[in-house]
């Protein structure tokens, strides 16, 4: 796979969904992020990696605006979302996190039921006109979150009684129904088995089709096996950025090839 | 020897057993080169516990039985004759009691010998002056056999403790002297002083189920009485309550039942709502200045006095009620009614619901809040949409717990709702809750033994189920869903 996807990177340039410029972040007197500049391209996995406490969770809850609901947090510099600044005071967050879905560390389905996890940002956004529709969303979901042929048959059994694996790939099911442009990953792996997450990986790779996902993780052959770019943060500075190939097989920067060998972490 | 120095003996050898056990253990571990299994304080700790514990345990129980089987032997020798018409074996017993204590003062003020007091006779000096001398006054001259019944009540509690002392000090001596002996670098004795431990807690446990258990006896007996007096269909199907003097009472609890279940309503219709809401506000919307304002503030509700909010419910909102609501609708005007009682409980539970309900809100994981933020949810709409079903369970459960509380309420209920039992519906009249007929009836001046004060304890058990009914209902809610979400 990884073969291929490096054959698939040269090919042709792609559109720039998100653009961010001179961002930095500061959680009360702690400056997290430092003049980070990132360009996020449509249908293409992004991977951001680095030692714990380095910022890339936090750099990826700004992309959502996720920060916000954080009292501490403080974010400058400027978010483009399609060419539109999302820190402008005209953009409705909650309007925003509905197109830039989002993806957590530990799976956190709802105590409802699949169905009901599933519908519950169509409802909101009011996707659905009525329950014909809703039901066809649902399937779409969770076709697309690669469960549908295992929940079928128990969609209104609870959300929280499947397995770790299935439960986060409902998230995923749940984010994607939304319908959202880009797709946020928070280490959506680290609490899955090893098998769960092959799983996972391979629907990401699925997810390119149609989204632009960032996903954060912790390990660098995920990060190698499912990802076109890679950034790599060191300290809250972005240290470097670039296709993934290269970040992996030629670093730039010395502490990337720490990083990657191991040195650093 | 009096209790307190027998206490401080017996504690005494145990302390000194700590320090034998300990140095007993240490110098065994020293001579044959092995290894104490625990640390040296254990054996002491051990020593001293078996010195103490069970000649502590042989002292409390000897304390309980001693009167109670002198005293069955006394009253058992009292002949009928000088218990006087109507009155009770006990009364007698009770004279009994305070003349030996009377002759034990006397003994300690007036220098009286002991060889003296056997020749005293009642039928020939005056006890009851000597007697009043030294405090203790009696309402009559004393018979003869009272007076011989408490020479020897007095005797035999001399007797007895004088033998409790002995049985006492030798299992303190025996217990201090077997442990330490037993003492081995192998033995366990960790183990057992967490054996100890162990019994201490379940000791500590059984006294409040014990309470529970003999809260609830007494309760079923004096009910028992009650029944056999007054025709249970009557009690619990009449929808009269008039109790008479004289005998000829109308006790039927309906309308009493009605008017707590009316007024805990009401209470409650005011209590969830804001409760929840001010719940809502602490816990997801509140800044961390304004919380650790509010909270206390809201909380101080729960500190006030029921009789304060009594007295609120009496001189300010029972007359605003009355003056701007019912009066000018035509609904009554009386200053206590159902819903004065009703508001001013709501606003006393208030704090119940909040304080409960916001740390059930706080416990509902922070990542079901970020799933949904993440979805592009409202605070608002998660709240509604997941944070309070994952939470339902436990405000349930805080809900139904306010609900018994206003069950039980009295002094609310009596200065704000009066006490005129009644069966309706405005909720501008005067209507009554158990509680407060429970009140009545047990402090009004008719004879104990008769079905006017007797039923105060059949409407206690009745209560005393219903809450307990709230509170197991309560439990087995928040039981069942409370995994939910984790």
């Amino acid at each position: 796979m990884n073969d291929m996807s490096r054959l698939e990177r040269t090919v042709g340039t792609k559109n720039i969904k998100m653009e961010c410029r001179d961002c930095q972040v500061y959680y009360g007197d702690t400056h997290a992020i430092k003049d980070v500049n990132v360009d996020i391209e449509d249908k293409t996995v992004t991977a951001f990696i680095g030692p714990s406490g380095c910022g890339k969770s936090t750099f990826l809850r700004c992309l959502n605006r996720m920060n916000d609901t954080i009292s501490v947090a403080r974010v400058e510099g400027q978010f483009k979302l399609d060419g539109e600044d999302i820190y402008d005071r005209r953009v409705d967050p909650v309007q925003l996190r509905a197109k830039v879905g989002m993806v957590f560390q530990k799976p956190n389905p709802f105590p409802k039921s699949i169905y009901d996890n599933v519908a519950y940002g169509p409802r909101i956004h009011g996707l659905a006109r009525n329950k014909a529709e809703l039901d066809d969303i649902v399937e779409q979901a969770l076709r697309r979150g690669a469960l549908w042929n295992e929940v079928k048959d128990r969609l209104d059994a609870p959300g929280t009684g499947l397995s770790g694996g299935q439960q986060q790939r409902l998230c995923i099911a749940r984010a994607v129904a939304t319908e959202p442009e880009v797709l946020l990953m928070d280490e959506p792996c680290s609490a899955l088995d090893p098998i769960a997450t092959a799983q996972v990986e391979e629907l990401i790779d699925e997810l390119r089709q149609s989204y632009s996902v960032v996903i954060v993780t912790h390990s660098m052959q995920q990060a190698a096996r499912v990802s076109q770019k890679t950034a790599f943060f060191h300290l809250g500075n972005l240290v470097e950025f670039g296709e993934t190939g290269q970040i992996f097989t030629n670093p730039v920067d010395p502490r990337t090839e720490s990083y990657i060998t191991g040195r650093i972490g | 020897m009096s209790v307190s120095i027998i206490t401080l003996i017996v504690l005494g050898i145990a302390v000194l057993g700590f320090f034998l056990g300990r140095q007993r253990a240490l110098s065994l571990s020293a001579s044959s080169g092995k290894r104490l299994h625990s640390l040296p304080g254990y054996y002491g700790q051990m020593v001293f516990l078996f010195a103490a514990v069970p000649a502590l345990l042989l002292m409390t129980a000897w304390l309980f039985m001693q009167p109670i089987l002198i005293e069955g032997r006394i009253s058992a020798n009292i002949p009928d004759s000088v218990i006087p018409e109507g009155g009770a074996r006990s009364l007698v017993m009770a004279d009994v009691r305070r003349i030996a204590g009377g002759l034990d003062a006397l003994i300690a003020d007036s220098g009286m010998t002991e060889t003296a007091l056997d020749q005293m006779r009642a039928d020939e000096t005056d006890v009851r002056s000597q007697l009043g001398n030294v405090g203790v006054a009696l309402g009559s001259d004393v018979p003869v056999q009272v007076f011989e019944a408490a020479k020897e009540y007095r005797a035999s509690s001399k007797t007895g403790s004088l033998l409790m002392s002995i049985a006492v000090l030798a299992v303190c001596g025996l217990f201090a002297a077997w442990s330490l002996l037993r003492i081995s670098p192998d033995q366990r004795a960790r183990n057992v002083s967490e054996g100890f431990v162990l019994a201490l807690l379940v000791g500590a446990s059984l006294v409040a189920i014990l309470t529970t258990v003999g809260i609830v006896t007494s309760l079923l007996f004096e009910t028992f009485h009650f029944f056999k007096l007054y025709p249970a269909r009557e009690f619990f199907f009449s929808t009269v309550w008039n109790p008479q003097f004289r005998g000829g009472s109308e006790l039927g609890i309906l309308p009493l039942l009605w008017g707590t279940l009316y007024v805990s309503f009401i209470a409650l219709l005011l209590a969830v709502p804001v409760g929840l809401m001010i719940a809502i506000y602490l816990a997801e919307y509140a800044s961390k200045a304004m919380r650790s304002v509010a909270k206390p503030a809201i909380e101080v509700l729960a500190g006030i006095p029921t009789i304060v909010y009594g007295l609120f419910a009496l001189i300010t909102v029972g007359p605003f009620l009355r003056d701007w609501l019912a009066q000018p609708m035509g609904l009554g005007n009386s200053s206590s009614s159902v819903l004065t009682a009703g508001l001013v409980m709501g606003i006393m539970l208030i704090p119940f619901v909040s304080s409960l309900s916001d740390d059930i809100i706080n416990a509902v994981p922070q990542s079901m809040r970020d799933g949904s933020f993440g979805l592009g949810a409202t605070k608002s709409e998660t709240i509604r949409q997941v944070i309070l079903p994952a939470a339902l369970p436990g405000v349930v459960g805080a809900v139904l717990l306010a609900a018994s509380r206003a069950i039980g309420e009295t002094m609310i209920v009596v200065m704000g709702a009066g006490a005129a039992a009644k069966l309706g519906l405005n909720p501008f009249e005067a209507m009554t809750t158990v509680t407060v007929k429970i009140v009545s009836q047990l402090t009004g001046d008719t004879e104990f033994a008769s079905p006017e004060t007797l039923v105060a304890f059949a409407l206690g058990l009745t209560l005393f189920v219903f809450t307990l009914g709230l509170n197991v209902l309560a439990l087995y809610i928040v039981r069942k869903y409370r995994e939910q979400y984790e």
